[in-house]
């Protein structure tokens, strides 16, 4: 199954208005600074266009083509979706290159009663979803590719020509100057000065297209989903009921991410109730978990607020996002970790568990940027702090009071509290960083000043050269 | 000095058992305590000293900073939650009290704590075997808390860069009240007392002159 138009196929299904004006298509995919052609559509090939042009000459070749940037990403996911849905005909699909799949239907043919029938019905489905599809059937691998690629319609394969062996393009070029054009012509043509001048890999590419050497498909695992569900005869309704049954769900659902050694990050909990209707419980953990018997307390709080209405009847717990959790040694004394992560979970789903943070050092000289607050569930502490003075315990918005000059001011009022200065320690010059823009360090340098009032407070004060005027920025403890 | 009545006995009017410091300071356990006045945020890092988890409300606009927390222990020890209001930092304390993983819970209250709040913020301690703390402003507490303290940072007039404080205990369930002149021992990491301050009649703010 080779699918030549797989990216622009895939954009055109998602955008069914521009396919019926039928106008050309392309995708772009910018490599070595240049955009270029990455694929095109039916009627953009018609009209002269050729993968990897540049995309300037393409619109001018060709002003009204329609384009959009190509996701390679989102290609290679969709033919996985492809090969999972190829299993219908045989259970032996892998993957050939990026944008083919190959099937080993030897023994499954019947079932569809008959190669030809197979075929069309493959090439009849493709069609519907608006997928262009060409097949190749043969006996090898190879052979099946060659067909797919080359076929036109009842020729045998020593008529196509050699590039339909999987060669690359130097090769191919060199045999055709040699004038060996069909695979037939180098069948015919004596082995040995073939290996010495192109090497093993022509003979093994002819070989395997013939069946002389074996080569298997190999088919994908299919990936582990990680969800239980579980119908009931007769609709349930009570908390405990559901939180029993979320007991009998997560135990096999643990059970197999303890097998694969993953962890859930985030689990959801679908109750489906008897007039279709379905209500979701989502529980989002701060470290990745599979222990059921930590898990469940932490449900309570979202079934507690299901509306049952006439009844649940089909319970279904699946983890939506999955982490790597290798399985680790127990028994020694630190268990502290689990616990906290556990009442990080907790609080986040009452919260938020972007909302239950921690401080992270950060480089920056300015007080309000000299450290981080990262979410804890996201973050991972770290104590490389350096102070090399005193710094306030407190930090608020600058709130300005009377004074003049530079030196700090002997009296001054705050927050209606009159306050003499007792001790005075400074200044200590901090500059505004340049290279970030930040409206409130604008102004210029500042000149900061640890003030001792004979009333206790002891202040952060600092002063503008530039911008005269004197505010309080900070308390020390 | 459990019991000093020569200080005490200065005074005619107010005879004062005095309590030892070390009696009260480092919180007792298991229970929930409340402090105010201007070094309250002070106290509160001083009295949990380790990992703690603190707990203000989102829309308050001045910030803790780690630097400040520096002298008195590593704030990697720290979570800092932000609840949107006081009843979901109520729930959040309550939790975190009663799960036990952090030894120390501050809370900064906003609004008066009725008896009912306080009481199951005693009783989730008491599940937990966690401590906890209320910053309060002066007459918001709740009758539950085990001490209610005043701390207020107070002049030294011998030496700049000082750390003195008058921490005053106003209210004690299990004992009788006393004040003390304190400052942190950077070094040691501990609080180290200056000297009890003398109780005489009509002294009941702290008076540096």
């Amino acid at each position: 199954m080779w699918f030549p138009r797989l990216a622009s196929d895939r954009v055109l299904r998602a955008r069914p208005l521009i396919d019926p004006v039928g106008g050309p298509f392309a995708l772009t995919l910018k490599s070595n600074n240049t955009e270029r052609i990455y694929c095109l559509n039916e009627t953009a090939e018609g009209l002269g266009l050729t993968r990897s042009m540049s995309f300037a000459d393409a619109r001018a070749f060709c002003p009204d083509l329609i384009s959009q940037p190509a996701r390679p990403d989102l290609d290679a996911r969709f033919l996985a979706t492809l090969r999972r849905w190829a299993t219908r005909y045989c259970p032996w699909v892998g993957f050939e290159g990026d944008d083919g799949l190959v099937l080993d239907v030897t023994g499954s043919t019947h079932l569809w009663g008959g190669e030809a029938e197979m075929l069309s019905d493959m090439q009849s489905r493709a069609m519907r979803a608006g997928l262009t599809l060409r097949l190749g059937c043969a006996a090898t691998r190879g052979a099946a590719w060659a067909f797919a690629h080359y076929g036109t319609g009842e020729e045998a394969l020593t008529d196509l020509p050699v590039a339909a062996l999987r060669l690359d393009e130097a090769m191919v070029t060199a045999l055709q100057r040699l004038g060996l054009r069909s695979i037939g012509d180098l069948t015919e043509a004596p082995r040995a000065p073939l290996a010495r001048r192109f090497g093993p890999d022509l003979l093994l590419r002819l070989d395997q297209a013939m069946g002389h050497i074996p080569e298997p498909v190999t088919p994908e695992s299919e990936p582990p989903s990680f969800a239980t569900r579980m119908s009931l005869p007769e609709p349930i309704g009570l908390t405990e009921d559901v939180m029993g049954l979320t007991v009998r769900l997560l135990a096999p659902l643990c059970d197999k991410l303890n097998r694969h050694e993953m962890g859930a990050r985030r689990l959801t909990l679908t109750l489906r109730r008897v007039d279709q209707g379905s209500q979701q419980v989502e529980l989002r953990l701060a470290a990745p978990m599979r222990d059921p018997h930590r898990i469940l307390p932490l449900f309570e709080r979202g079934v507690g607020e299901v509306d049952a209405g006439f009844g649940i009847d089909l319970i279904r717990l699946e983890a939506t996002q999955i982490e790597p959790l290798p399985v680790q040694q127990i028994g020694s004394v630190q268990t502290s970790p689990d616990q906290l992560n556990d009442l990080i979970t907790r609080i986040g789903t009452r919260i938020g568990l972007e909302n239950i943070q921690r401080f992270l050092p950060a480089d920056s000289h300015i007080p309000e940027r000299s450290f981080a607050i990262a979410p804890a569930a996201f973050s991972q502490p770290d104590s490389a702090w350096s102070c090399p003075r005193p710094r306030p315990l407190r930090l608020f918005p600058p709130e300005p009071i009377a004074g003049h000059g530079a030196e700090p001011p002997a009296r001054f009022r705050w927050r209606r509290m009159s306050l003499t200065t007792g001790h005075a320690i400074g200044p200590e010059r901090i500059a505004p960083e340049w290279w970030l823009p930040d409206e409130t360090w604008r102004s210029g340098v500042r000149d900061y000043w640890r003030i001792e009032t004979r009333e206790g407070r002891r202040l952060w004060l600092y002063h503008m050269p530039q911008n005269p005027g004197w505010f309080v920025q900070g308390e020390f403890a | 000095m459990n019991t000093d009545i020569a200080r005490t006995s200065r005074s005619p009017y107010v005879l004062t058992m005095r309590v030892d410091f070390h009696t009260v300071f480092p919180l007792r356990h298991v229970r929930v305590h409340e402090v105010y006045g201007a070094g309250s945020m002070g106290f509160a890092a001083m009295a949990a000293a380790g990992a703690c988890l603190w707990i203000r409300e989102s829309w308050l606009s001045d910030t803790l900073t780690p630097q400040g927390l520096l002298p008195v222990f590593d704030p990697a020890l720290l979570l800092l939650a932000r609840p949107k209001d006081q009843t979901d930092a109520l729930a959040v304390a309550e939790e975190a009290l009663k799960d036990g993983a952090l030894p120390f819970v501050i809370l900064e209250i906003t609004r008066p704590l009725n008896l009912r709040e306080g009481r199951r913020l005693q009783l989730a301690a008491k599940t937990g075997g966690t401590t906890g703390l209320c910053i309060i402003t002066e007459g918001m507490g709740s009758n539950a808390a085990e001490t209610r303290w005043h701390a207020a940072p107070i002049f030294d007039r011998q030496s700049s860069d000082s750390t003195l404080m008058r921490w005053e205990i106003k209210k004690n369930k299990s004992g009788t009240i006393g004040a003390w002149n304190v400052r942190w021992d950077q070094k040691t990491r501990r609080v180290h007392v200056v000297s009890p301050v003398g109780e005489r009649p009509g002294s009941a703010r702290a008076s540096p002159d």
